[in-house]
């Protein structure tokens, strides 16, 4: 598996016409380190994410990336999806095949897939069809997808968002499997708060838009070692939300007032 | 106030439409049947409309004389190459048309411009451009098939979800591999839909050109049974266009069964 990279957003701002989102962002996501960005509705959480993976130009501002890649590594940074964007028309197993083609031999894409498969614990389900699946199971899909190419950073659009609660749980504990497993550098949006004091090792907290960043958090305890009980994370997860809360009433209430 | 005791009533239901093939099977035999009660009975002119046995008997003929397949199969050839040819140029301009701006436009100025023509108004123009033969048959046929391709297949592409185009592109897929594995798959269910109605087109065009200017195919064999008041022929030519119909959207239901069985 790659190592992680740096990646780093350097005064990213961008605006829809006339309408800022995003104002003078400036992050850096270390090697192997997970960085949680929550703020409320409308922020700017998700326009983030695609100006950092390169599917969105900033207006202004810049996003690069730092250290090595390992030679297996078939796509730096890779997106998960919150809808997690499979084919309908496709299997598990075409499904996850798809990113490799063009740029693994047949036979080497095979293993990849079969390899991704047994360690999402999908492999009994490669054969189905998306719409057989469960929710959890197609964002299964999903994340195989994003590790058969060795991704040196991964970028998570609430991933778990289109989850029931009980699903969300069980995923959440598999991430931080995989994450640690993969050992890559992770930038992870959500709007969950308890989501991200489990998994944010850096929690970035982004105001109303425009979004801005309003304060960084460190947590140093290990992934792994996290509980969902543990009384210093509901104290963090209580902070993160006296932050926010009166952010998200106001971009509540400017949705509603927004002209159709 | 009042009270509410008792079961709460069943209010569901309805507005889920099945088909059932048994049903429409036996509507067809049923109008046959009184279609051919109304010839024993006397309600119905011979001369006018023949019985379904009188047609059964002619087509018989027409079969066993290979009339049938003479005239059938030079239709069934200027079909199949007028109608492949207006789809492949017709899905590879309305994939263009649905992918890029530079031919968006052009595109569509000229689908909105020609379109509306009724195609067999072309035909004399054909003729005199690609001569009596069979290249004035093809050529309408192709372009009757051609701009409703276009349009299907313009919507078919525009209706793929960009997410999932999004998702292609942010793995570093190829726009080839991008096109072939997501757009077109993404797009079929609205070009197999446009190939129904395509198909349709092609044989009406089909047959009008061959009343305009053939001496073999369908459409001349019915004209000429026409001119002759030979009924029985007319209408077995007409069972037989029928019959061509329900084979074409026969196979194309196969083919939708095929490739969106993912459904």
């Amino acid at each position: 598996m790659s190592t992680g990279i740096r990646l780093i957003l350097d005064q990213v701002s961008h605006a829809w016409k006339t309408l800022l989102v995003l104002d003078g962002i400036s992050l850096i996501a270390e090697p192997g380190e997970v960085m949680v960005v929550i703020g409320p509705s409308g922020c700017g959480k998700s326009t983030l994410l695609n100006i950092a993976g390169g599917l969105l130009a900033p207006t202004s501002g810049s996003v690069r990336t730092e250290g090595a890649i390992a030679d297996d590594c078939l796509n730096p940074l890779t997106y998960v999806f919150q809808d997690f964007a499979l084919l309908p028309w496709r299997s598990v197993r075409a499904n996850v095949g798809l990113v490799l083609e063009g740029k693994l031999a047949n036979d080497a894409r095979t293993e990849r897939v079969r390899e991704v498969l047994a360690l999402t614990g999908l492999s009994d389900f490669a054969d189905a069809w998306p719409k057989e699946l469960s929710g959890g199971m197609r964002q299964r899909v999903g994340i195989a997808r994003a590790l058969a190419v060795r991704p040196a950073c991964l970028l998570m659009d609430e991933p778990l968002s289109a989850l029931d609660a009980q699903t969300r749980d069980l995923l959440l504990d598999e991430f931080v499997t995989l994450i640690g497993r993969a050992a890559t550098t992770t930038v992870y949006i959500t709007h969950n708060l308890a989501e991200a004091v489990r998994l944010g090792q850096q929690i970035v907290v982004l105001s109303r838009r425009p979004g801005r960043v309003r304060e960084i958090f460190r947590i140093d305890r290990p992934l792994t070692g996290r509980s969902a009980d543990d009384p210093d994370l509901k104290d963090l997860e209580h902070t993160l939300w006296r932050l926010i809360r009166d952010d998200a009433a106001v971009a509540e209430r400017e949705r509603v007032d927004a002209p159709a | 106030m009042r009270r509410l005791d008792g079961p709460v009533p069943f209010r569901g239901g309805g507005f889920q439409p099945r088909e059932r093939w048994s049903a429409g099977a036996a509507t067809i035999l049923i109008l046959i049947g009184f279609w051919q009660f109304g010839i024993w009975v006397g309600f119905i002119p011979t001369l006018f409309l023949p019985s379904p046995v009188a047609i059964a008997v002619t087509l018989w003929r027409l079969t066993v004389t290979g009339v049938l397949w003479q005239n059938l199969s030079a239709s069934l050839a200027r079909l199949l190459i007028g109608w492949f040819a207006g789809t492949i140029f017709g899905m590879a301009t309305g994939i263009a048309a649905g992918l890029w701006s530079v031919t968006r436009s052009p595109v569509m100025a000229v689908v909105a411009a020609l379109f509306p023509i009724p195609k067999i108004a072309l035909v004399p123009l054909f003729i005199i451009w690609f001569g009596i033969g069979e290249g004035s048959k093809i050529a309408t046929i192709s372009l009757g098939v051609f701009f409703p391709t276009v349009i299907a297949t313009m919507g078919g592409v525009d209706n793929v979800p960009r997410g999932l185009i999004r998702m292609g592109q942010s793995f570093g897929l190829s726009t080839r591999t991008i096109i072939r594995a997501i757009i077109l798959p993404g797009a079929a269910p609205a070009i197999l839909n446009g190939f129904r109605v395509t198909a349709s087109i092609a044989i009406v065009l089909l047959v009008a050109a061959e009343m305009i200017g053939a001496e073999t195919g369908i459409g001349a064999f019915v004209l000429s049974a026409g001119n002759l008041y030979d009924t029985d022929a007319l209408l077995a030519g007409i069972v037989v266009l029928s019959v061509l119909g329900l084979v074409v959207a026969g196979l194309i239901g196969a083919v939708e069964r095929l490739l969106l069985r993912w459904r």
